[in-house]
């Protein structure tokens, strides 16, 4: 399910646009993680409020929603460019990919409620191929 | 048996008070029918399907869209029992449509993607996750007659 290149246009063109709101799309993001999906605060053991909006969580939303931009800057190489970080996810830090998914949706549903006019369905399919197929470059060095 | 706090039940009675059934109906099942192509595998009859633009433009595909809402309505007027509100509805999918568990799952993201748009900051953390308790337990009352 790899992206066309009228898709990854796409996905470049509504992440510009989403630029200016990036950090809060970021934040919110983890935060409705570890709300709607409790179990996925066992990755965050180690701070001492891993509640949604805690400052910890958005601080780490907005770590991540960096990192999800800089993908998109790789987005012709997706496994390539993150190679490294990659290898963190796999021996670090070890986090199950299944909640890629589970935050690529939390992400999904931030952009829908701060850009409800411009992530249509169009946009999102791209997006979601989006974040999935970054969500494959993570784990590529899992085994 | 599902237990729901007031405040669960007041969240999801709201979010459904201020929908346009045929609206948010629609722009669910069009989504997913777009975002997630394979589901349109049981929409053989429904006509022209081709992209997007006809997809959204589709009048059966909207009649049914509103049928689901209408469909999840019931388990909003039963929220105590959506497991045996649902049976027949579980075996229908089974044994009739031979509909894959998963794509339960697949509508229910689109159906909260909609929803999100049309409350925008409303639709705060809170909301969300009682929002989407609501739609799991949907999702898993129609997967549950399946053999």
């Amino acid at each position: 399910m790899s992206l066309s290149s009228k898709q990854k246009a796409t996905v470049k063109d509504f992440f510009s646009k989403m630029s200016t709101r990036s950090d809060d799309i970021g934040a919110e993001a983890l935060s409705r993680l570890v709300a709607v999906y409790p179990q996925t605060k066992s990755y965050f053991s180690h701070w001492k409020d891993a509640s949604p909006g805690s400052a910890p969580v958005r601080k780490h939303g907005i770590t991540i929603m960096g990192g999800v931009y800089d993908a998109v800057g790789k987005i012709d190489d997706l496994k390539g460019g993150l190679l490294s970080l990659s290898e963190l996810h796999a021996f670090m830090l070890r986090v199950d990919p299944v909640n890629f998914k589970l935050l690529a949706h939390c992400m999904l549903v931030c952009m829908s409620m701060i850009f409800p006019e411009e992530f249509t369905p169009q946009v999102h399919v791209a997006v979601d191929k989006f974040l999935a197929q970054l969500a494959l470059a993570l784990a590529e060095k899992y085994r | 048996m599902v237990e729901w706090t007031d405040e669960e039940r007041t969240i999801i009675n709201d979010i459904f008070s201020t929908l346009d059934y045929e609206e948010i109906g629609r722009k669910s099942l069009c989504r997913c029918l777009i975002v997630y192509p394979w589901t349109q595998r049981y929409f053989g009859a429904f006509g022209n399907l081709y992209n997007a633009e006809t997809i959204m433009a589709n009048p059966l595909i909207a009649a049914h869209g509103t049928k689901i809402l209408h469909g999840l309505d019931r388990a909003l007027k039963n929220m105590d029992d959506i497991k045996n509100t649902y049976a027949e509805l579980s075996l229908l999918h089974s044994d009739k449509l031979h509909v894959d568990p998963d794509n339960f799952r697949l509508l229910a993201d689109c159906l909260t993607v909609v929803i999100a748009a049309k409350m925008g900051t409303k639709f705060t953390v809170e909301t969300q996750v009682a929002w989407q308790k609501f739609l799991s337990v949907v999702v898993s009352a129609l997967g549950r007659q399946y053999h």
